[in-house]
């Protein structure tokens, strides 16, 4: 974790898929080097003999009768959408 | 008509309205005057609509004639952090992503009020997505510290801890994940709870931390968050976590619960950073519970240090996926610069969100990407089990654990605001129960030589929220710190 304070700002940008501008960048760039500074202090805590948890009261195997439930209408469903045709939700072309 | 209706608390005018006093309508009324009075200053309302607020009290009012079984709040004005679907209502999160978004349902919290009888008054300020300790992050507007408007209310939930503090609002609901519903609760001077994580339905809260986030209640009093409490605790098979108990009657508890408690003083609360006139307002409240015969003692909570950073790890990498889901495809904002499939999710989320938003899903794709799981999340995950081990260990032998809120009363806006980091140190002492998933409460215990209030925090054991309530009932019965209200 020693070397890791500098972040690639472009891959990470791409992978959260944020379009951030060259301010933006340079600004998160050093704060986020900071804050991954102080988050080093990690490195002291013993956890050779920890479970990692998930949650702070794991409940397990949660299950449901299988029984139909009203849901939402595709009126409702579709009422907050940015652009709807013929029930569909509307993207531009994703395969040429 | 007492023109203090609405500093009244929930249980007072439960009885007026019982008594036919008062009605719903009236105290609706006078409720909705005292926000066109000061919300000018105060700017906790994201959303109000009268006449829906006057219809619900008026239907109140006729359940109540003709002899109809009511709810426990049935009557009474409760205010909504803009983060719970309410079906038909604006949710906007604080966010530009989400500017024009009407919720399709309710959220199970809020279907509960509603069956509670309670009068869904208003929607309230937040910062962004519930990141951030100031409400300073919301995307519309920044809401002011009653006490003073020059001060910050504190966050995320800092609209809840405004209107109550402000009389705009009788109850509220607000989202703790760090901290969000007890620090504005300490720095606004009104009683706020995180449950245990697990007692409240999730459903329809739009999820930050999903492992950490818990909808709770803010008030003028111990009763009634109680009060509050039980309308909304219980199972759901909606929330996969939600967990399966039998809701107690929290308030009647209040009563019949008056200790001595055995109370823990955590010494690593006590130390670097801590203002000194919190420190001796927290001190004054641990010599209250010593007089009355509880047994005071020292424990250690040795993970502490840990938890700042294992909370920035675990929430940021929680939210950068739980804030996937804004994409620009199927609600919220899609930019119109797009030309692509994926101009439509980059470009729309570089236009929606703000920029601790960013910041957040920035750091916590980061700590999941590839190459760093391990030194980051997985890492985090085990820390978090020492932090929970912490406080099993020492509920081993004490009932519940005091501590101050806040490390420090209420800031002037700006002041922390280019300094994420500062302000992520705001939430030192709130953060390790989230992580625990153990519930706390702040109640007002004094305020500073600048008038601003301070808040001590008890933090009580998992699923013994009548426990927890009847320890800070007990300091708030014999104080008058929750009598006090800002002049405005």
């Amino acid at each position: 974790m020693a070397n890791t304070q500098k972040i690639d700002i472009d891959y990470v940008a791409d992978l959260a898929r944020i379009a951030l501008t060259d301010d933006e960048k340079d600004l998160f760039s050093k704060q986020l080097g900071d804050i991954l500074g102080y988050i080093e202090k990690l490195e002291s805590a013993d956890i050779s003999q920890v479970e990692p948890m998930a949650h702070a009261f794991p409940v397990y195997n949660v299950w449901d009768e299988d029984e139909p439930d009203e849901g939402l209408s595709v009126d409702d469903a579709l009422k907050n959408a940015p652009a709807v045709r013929d029930n569909m939700f509307v993207v531009p072309k994703v395969v040429e | 008509m007492s023109e203090s209706l609405h500093y009244k608390t929930a249980s007072e005018l439960s009885l007026m309205l019982a008594d036919k006093s008062l009605s719903a309508v009236e105290l609706t009324k006078d409720v909705l005057s005292r926000i066109h009075k000061v919300d000018e200053k105060i700017k906790a309302v994201t959303h109000l609509d009268e006449e829906d607020a006057l219809g619900q009290a008026k239907a109140s009012d006729e359940r109540r004639a003709v002899g109809e079984e009511l709810g426990a709040l049935d009557g009474i004005p409760i205010g909504i952090k803009d983060i719970l679907a309410v079906k038909g209502q604006p949710l906007t999160c604080g966010s530009k992503i989400l500017e024009n978004f009407v919720s399709p349902y309710d959220a199970t919290s809020i279907a509960k009020l509603k069956r509670s009888g309670g009068i869904l008054l208003c929607r309230l300020n937040m910062d962004e997505f519930a990141m951030g300790s100031s409400t300073e992050n919301s995307s519309y507007f920044v809401t002011s510290n009653p006490w003073d408007l020059q001060c910050i209310p504190g966050g995320s939930s800092g609209g809840s801890a405004a209107a109550v503090a402000s009389g705009e609002a009788i109850l509220t609901l607000g989202t703790d994940t760090g901290g969000s519903i007890r620090q504005p609760a300490s720095l606004c001077g009104v009683v706020g709870m995180k449950p245990t994580y697990g007692l409240v339905s999730r459903y329809g809260l739009v999820a930050f931390a999903s492992s950490l986030d818990q909808i709770g209640p803010l008030g003028r009093s111990v009763e009634d968050v109680a009060l509050l409490l039980h309308s909304i605790a219980g199972y759901d098979k909606k929330d996969s976590t939600s967990f399966k108990l039998e809701v107690p009657e929290y308030r009647p508890e209040l009563h019949e619960k008056k200790g001595p408690w055995k109370l823990g003083i955590p010494k690593e609360y006590f130390g670097e950073g801590l203002d000194a006139e919190v420190r001796a307002a927290v001190d004054r409240a641990i010599d209250y519970y010593r007089s009355i015969g509880c047994k005071i003692q020292e424990v250690s909570l040795p993970h502490t240090e840990y938890a700042v950073a294992t909370y920035y790890i675990l929430a940021t990498a929680e939210a950068s996926s739980n804030l996937a889901r804004f994409d620009g495809v199927r609600y919220g904002r899609r930019s119109e610069k797009a030309t692509s499939h994926v101009d439509v999710y980059s470009k729309s989320r570089a236009e929606g969100f703000g920029e601790e938003v960013k910041r957040r899903v920035i750091l916590g794709t980061y700590v999941l990407s590839s190459g760093y799981y391990d030194a980051y999340y997985l890492r985090a995950q085990k820390v978090r089990t020492l932090i929970r081990n912490d406080f099993l260990k020492v509920y081993e032998e004490v009932d519940a654990l005091l501590t101050p809120t806040a490390p420090t009363v209420a800031f002037k806006k700006g002041e922390r605001a280019s300094d994420p980091l500062a302000m992520y140190l705001s939430d030192i002492f709130t953060i390790s129960t989230n992580l625990a998933g153990v519930p706390a409460i702040s109640v007002p215990c004094g305020s500073s030589s600048s008038g601003l209030p301070i808040g001590l925090q008890v933090i009580g054991k998992p699923f013994q929220e009548s426990d927890l309530l009847a320890i800070a009932h007990s300091f708030e019965q014999a104080h008058d710190f929750s009598k006090v209200h800002p002049s405005l």
